[in-house]
């Protein structure tokens, strides 16, 4: 006992022991050597990866977001193209349906007139044909009054007015028979 | 507190009748766990052998590879609790400490000195409240005096080697924008303060703080001891309220052993940042 009551009176804890201050530096230097070969690069290799691993993470997203845009675009741009060319062929659609009610409506027309002229001219033939029978046919009755009225005495005035009325009934029933007939 | 303790109130036994005996200086000279044998040095007699603190710091070591190996080694994009826990600690001083201070160009250079220093003392410091050990490595000035060295030689030696020898001893002593005679005051008070006292103030504030801390629970336990078994019967309660004191105390003392190992690898980082500054 005696040694540590003696050491306890007349220590003083600022003098160092000497092995301590060589120990310390050993083993804080062995200490040191192992944790910067072992353990540093460790954790800065692990730190490297994950920064370029997030890193990478946010390229590969922007790069997606940026091909999906462009596709986004494109087909907007289809789209609007589409658009345009059905507004197009309506359009022009109208255009021809217009045109072909025109060309129809004038060839109509054309038609239309065409058969009127020639019913005209039907008409204005079958009118010159009676107007030439009818004169041919009162030439023959003027002809045959004539006849008649020659052969006839014609000092009677009765008699005189008898044929004359007889030959204006024969014609009223001669023109009537003919209307009937047509 | 364990082998402290037992040793100590072995020794005191005997002179209980005498009166209470004030823990001191002695209760920190541990006898070695070996044979032992003594020898003279500066005046003081010491043990020669393998004495409680040396394991201890042999053991810290250990302690703080083996967590830092078992956490690093796996290298998995998502951590898991240990590799966490390794990344958080590691980090901590990496970011922190190195890049904030030292600034992010050089602080590579010396990540693992200050994380292997923050984590050695920060483990040998907690040693004094882990029960069965109880004992803080660096209440023995001899560990701190080697610690303190060596951050003394680091920081020298790289503001040495990038600023030559002339240039380093002029941006340590000479303050920027003083010019004349205020030059004959200034030098010489810079020169101490950044090449003398350092790494005394260093050594010191954390073998002192360690010291002082123990001593502290030591007196608290055994004037608690002393007070129940041999005190009168009024004075018995304050021993229990003394015992009281000790647990709070312990808990004090966590945060102090925490706040020196941060203090003392912040001044180291700030001492080697400031030999590197280009200018003051």
């Amino acid at each position: 006992m005696n040694p540590i009551t003696l050491a306890a009176e007349e220590l003083n804890p600022l003098v160092p022991h000497p092995v301590e201050i060589v120990l310390s530096l050993v083993v804080f230097g062995l200490l040191l050597f192992a944790v910067k070969k072992f353990v540093v690069p460790n954790f800065e290799k692990t730190f490297a990866e994950r920064t370029s691993a997030i890193e990478g993470g946010l390229e590969a997203a922007e790069t997606k977001q940026a091909e999906a845009d462009a596709k986004l675009a494109e087909l907007t741009r289809q789209l609007s193209e589409a658009r345009h060319e059905a507004a197009r062929i309506r359009e022009e659609a109208r255009e021809q349906g217009a045109t072909i009610v025109a060309e129809m409506r004038e060839q109509a027309n054309t038609e239309a007139a065409r058969i009127v002229e020639h019913a005209h001219a039907q008409i204005e033939a079958e009118r010159q044909q009676a107007v030439t029978s009818l004169r041919a046919e009162v030439g023959t009755l003027a002809t045959s009054l004539a006849g008649r009225i020659v052969g006839e005495s014609l000092d009677d005035e009765a008699r005189q007015s008898r044929v004359v009325e007889r030959f204006l009934a024969d014609i009223e029933a001669q023109s009537s028979a003919g209307n009937g007939a047509r | 507190m364990s082998f402290a303790l037992s040793s100590r109130t072995l020794a005191a036994a005997p002179s209980a009748e005498e009166g209470f005996t004030p823990p001191g200086p002695g209760d920190f000279n541990l006898p070695p766990v070996g044979p032992s044998d003594t020898f003279e040095f500066l005046g003081q007699t010491m043990y020669l052998g393998v004495t409680k603190p040396m394991i201890q710091l042999v053991l810290a070591a250990v302690l703080v590879f083996w967590f830092f190996y078992a956490a690093a080694k796996k290298r998995s994009m998502v951590p898991g609790k240990l590799q966490y826990a390794g990344e958080g600690a590691y980090g901590f001083i990496r970011n922190s400490v190195g890049r904030d201070i030292i600034g992010s160009q050089d602080f590579m250079r010396f990540v693992p000195y200050l994380v292997t220093l923050f984590f050695f003392i920060l483990v040998n410091n907690i040693f004094a409240t882990v029960p069965f050990i109880q004992f803080p490595t660096f209440s023995r000035a001899g560990m701190v005096y080697g610690l303190a060295g060596l951050s003394w030689v680091i920081y020298n030696y790289v503001g040495i080697r990038k600023h030559g020898f002339g240039g380093y001893m002029k941006l340590q002593t000479v303050p920027a924008g003083i010019k004349g005679p205020m030059l004959l005051l200034l030098v010489p008070l810079e020169f101490f303060s950044n090449l003398v006292v350092r790494p005394i103030t260093l050594a010191l504030r954390l073998f002192a703080n360690m010291l002082a801390g123990h001593l502290l629970l030591i007196l608290f336990a055994l004037g608690g001891e002393y007070l129940l078994l041999h005190g009168a019967t009024l004075v018995k309660p304050v021993g229990l309220l003394a015992w009281v004191l000790f647990v709070a105390i312990a808990f004090l003392e966590l945060l102090v052993q925490f706040l020196q190992a941060y203090v003392f690898t912040l001044l180291n980082a700030m001492y080697i940042s400031g030999a590197l500054a280009d200018e003051h």
